[in-house]
């Protein structure tokens, strides 16, 4: 199926429509594009859907003035961000009650496990507001990660070319989005009883309850190595500029 | 131009809130809100809570496995009540033990530990999670609560059903959970009589939920149509110190 690109095609004054030739034409005059992403996404990418609403606004002056993050990247960017310390701290507090991991349907003290956390503590009774916040959280995480996507798709966000970001960097983003995220909800998902019972495949797929509860645990230690190089490439970048570009949508270079 | 503005905001904003009271009402008249919806994160728990519900509309069963597969470890939380009357209990083998089932019911019961092993039983080896994150798979046998209720006549208002142990864990089920053919009332485990530490005489077996629901050491059973009037009203000790009601994920 065949969809536009929705945002700029009847809003782009002329003015902008010449300025742009080159790299964006293809934006400014609509081209069709197809709803599937050619997954061809980078981080810019997400950055750069900022364009279009930006050229969607007649009056909107020159092309220095395009915003470099959107109104929907800059808010689900803020709200991901919060919603993933919440999971994250939850998600601490839910593992020091029990810092061991095993494979396969069950585990537990008394009987081997894959591996242990060198802790030298165990932490129990912290798990009850923790599940409520990790919950809580991942209902917030999943809700705008959805939105995030299905506007991306609509606007064709994730499949711009940007020659600021090279080959690595796009594939660490489209991880991120496309396979590190979905894998941690589905292993969360596969940990419930419930869902479990509805979906018994969710969990057997990963030959258990446990071994689900393992791969949560590596993929959202994945996402939080993740967190750490993004914060280091943003302070690298320059700091004050690109968090700014993220609350306001522009960058003052 | 302002005013305008104002008035259509107003009229959105009620709208808005109408529309959620709305739906606040739809989704209690189906039982999609648990007794902890308040607080910070009853928000989320309300959401968890309601759409399980509707996945679960057709009342699967929780995966059962093969007898190859029960755990070898068995882990025990707890220690049994202190409390006089269960030691006196537990020390003629609870031949005096009655388990009564009360509340909204046509005709309230008792039943001694014998009566119940006579009433029809099921065998299920099920997965049982702990919410701090072990698990493990045992073979449990015991009557269904579903056959007990049936027995006692539960009224057409009742929404739920509580669960009094001899200690202070408390807990309760919606209809449907307590309805599930694989909620039971176990006094078996891996062929064995139920040990002390895992509840005996009888404990409560809910096998889509977290090991805290299946609480140890009953006593009573009470249908009920609100849980508003027991403890602090959140439906079962456990969002008393924290944790939440429904235990599904």
């Amino acid at each position: 199926m065949i969809v536009r690109s929705y945002v700029p095609v009847f809003w782009v004054p002329l003015r902008n429509l010449r300025a742009r030739k080159g790299n964006r034409t293809q934006y400014a005059t609509g081209r069709l594009y197809s709803r599937l992403p050619r997954v061809r996404i980078g981080a810019q990418d997400m950055a750069d859907s900022a364009y279009l609403t930006r050229l969607a606004i007649p009056d909107s002056g020159t092309v220095g003035d395009a915003p470099r993050h959107s109104a929907t990247v800059r808010i689900t960017h803020w709200i991901t961000a919060l919603s993933f310390f919440g999971l994250l701290v939850s998600g601490v507090a839910i593992i020091l009650a029990h810092p061991r991991f095993y494979w396969g349907e069950t585990g537990g003290v008394g009987g081997p496990s894959l591996f242990d956390l060198p802790l030298p503590f165990v932490l129990t009774g912290q798990t009850g507001w923790g599940r409520y916040l990790h919950f809580q959280s991942a209902w917030i995480f999943v809700l705008t990660g959805l939105l995030y996507v299905i506007s991306g798709l609509l606007t064709g966000h994730f499949r711009k070319d940007l020659p600021s970001y090279r080959v690595l960097q796009r594939l660490t983003y489209r991880g991120v989005i496309f396979v590190l995220s979905p894998l941690t909800i589905w292993t969360g998902f596969a940990m419930s009883p419930a869902i479990a019972s509805v979906f018994p495949g969710i969990v057997t797929v990963f030959g258990g309850q446990q071994s689900a509860r393992t791969i949560h645990f590596f993929t959202a230690d994945l996402l939080v190595i993740f967190l750490f190089v993004h914060i280091a490439m943003v302070w690298r970048a320059g700091f004050k500029n690109r968090v700014g570009a993220m609350i306001t949508g522009h960058s003052h270079e | 131009m302002n005013k305008l503005v104002t008035r259509r905001k107003l009229i959105g904003a009620a709208a808005g809130v109408s529309g959620l009271a709305a739906a606040a009402r739809l989704a209690d008249r189906y039982g999609l809100i648990p007794p902890d919806h308040g607080g910070i994160y009853g928000v989320g728990e309300t959401l968890t809570y309601a759409s399980q519900r509707l996945l679960m509309a057709h009342n699967p069963l929780a995966r059962e496995f093969d007898r190859s597969e029960i755990s070898k470890v068995f882990p025990v939380n707890g220690d049994p009540p202190e409390n006089e009357t269960y030691r006196r209990l537990l020390a003629d083998g609870f031949a005096q033990w009655r388990l009564r089932v009360d509340g909204l019911v046509a005709r309230p019961a008792s039943f001694s530990l014998a009566e119940l092993k006579t009433h029809p039983s099921r065998t299920q080896i099920t997965h049982q999670a702990c919410e701090e994150g072990w698990s493990f798979i045992a073979e449990w046998t015991g009557v269904p609560v579903s056959w007990l209720l049936n027995l006692a006549g539960v009224l057409p208002r009742a929404k739920y059903v509580v669960f009094f142990p001899f200690d202070t864990f408390w807990e309760s089920l919606d209809m449907q959970d307590a309805l599930h053919p694989q909620t039971l009332l176990a006094y078996a485990v891996n062929g064995q009589e139920l040990p002390t530490r895992h509840g005996a005489p009888i404990r409560l077996r809910v096998a889509r939920q977290l090991g805290y629901k299946s609480v140890k050491y009953l006593s009573r059973i009470t249908v009920t149509d609100t849980l508003k009037n027991i403890g602090k009203g959140l439906g079962s000790s456990a969002p008393e110190i924290g944790y939440s009601w429904y235990a599904g994920i």
